[in-house]
């Protein structure tokens, strides 16, 4: 099997991405008590994160054509694995300062601020470049309601507003192609379009 | 007549209709996600490219996706909506 092309990695992760937004809004919707019915469902999301972050890294081996989008998907792969790593260590109760808390919320802006940095081409260049400001700007606003969600873990609003920034993530992630327009808007230097 | 007991009738029901409402919520998220993939495909038919199939390799034919929305739902709804569902309503 030959080695996927960049966009297809692009759906895959939206897709675990989806499935961590959906256990978080399930999470969300039931109640911390339901939720932790079954011993292993509190370690279901922090787990998956963790696990993307790890396969992030394979990204960041095989996608080698600039240093920049290295540096940017070792950055996510880090923020992905310190979230999950922190949010397990609370969960079982191996972490005890709620310092912790914050690991989640600083994963989230440093993987806005390494979409917004690695991004040299301006939002209407083509679709990749405005979906790339795009996640930037969610990431870095919504490290905001990650903040509350850390702080109050019990507020049922900021972990439906955590579950729904992971969606939104999910759908931009989704709406990635190679080489596409965006809202009709495509510079000639991007190259030829792709259906 | 004192009232009493029916207030209290209607207040031992209300976290019991609390939690239907819930389980019905999280039992819809999978199959809701499932249908949004659905839609996706038939607003965009070109990309279900198995119904098709012209040379196409394993990526462009499989990971497609609305083909993973819908994958993503059902795995989402059978291994954890419908038991957490089911842990709401025995919760209650």
């Amino acid at each position: 099997m030959t080695r996927p092309p960049a966009e297809h990695v692009h759906w895959l992760f939206a897709t675990g991405v989806l499935l961590l937004g959906l256990f978080l809004l399930a999470e969300a919707i039931v109640g911390t008590e339901a939720w932790r019915r079954r011993p292993w469902r509190p370690y279901l999301w922090p787990s998956f994160a963790f696990l993307l972050g790890t396969l992030m890294w394979l990204v960041m081996v095989s996608f080698t054509s600039s240093t920049i989008h290295m540096l940017a998907h070792s950055a996510w792969a880090q923020a992905l694995m310190l979230a999950g790593a922190a949010e397990l260590g609370l969960v079982r109760g191996k972490l005890h300062s709620p310092l912790w808390r914050l690991a989640t919320p600083f994963a989230f802006f440093v993987s806005g601020a390494a979409f917004l940095v690695h991004e040299q081409n301006p939002w209407f260049f083509q679709r990749s470049a405005f979906l790339h400001h795009l996640m930037g700007w969610t990431l870095v606003l919504g490290t905001s309601v990650v903040i509350a969600r850390a702080l109050r873990p019990g507020r049922a609003a900021a972990n439906a507003g955590f579950a729904i920034l992971f969606i939104a993530l999910a759908v931009m992630l989704y709406s990635d192609r190679d080489t596409a327009p965006v809202f009709g808007h495509l510079d000639p230097l991007a190259g030829e379009p792709r259906r | 007549m004192s009232t009493q007991p029916i207030v209290q009738t209607l207040q031992r029901r209300e976290p019991a209709r609390t939690a239907a409402r819930r389980a019905l919520l999280v039992s819809l998220l999978g199959p809701l996600t499932a249908l949004a993939g659905v839609v996706w495909a038939v607003v965009q038919p070109y990309r279900i490219t198995l119904l098709h199939p012209a040379g196409e390799t394993f990526w462009w034919l499989l990971v497609q996706p609305p083909l993973l929305v819908v994958a993503a739902g059902a795995a989402f709804h059978l291994l954890v909506g419908r038991p957490l569902a089911r842990d709401v309503e025995e919760l209650s």
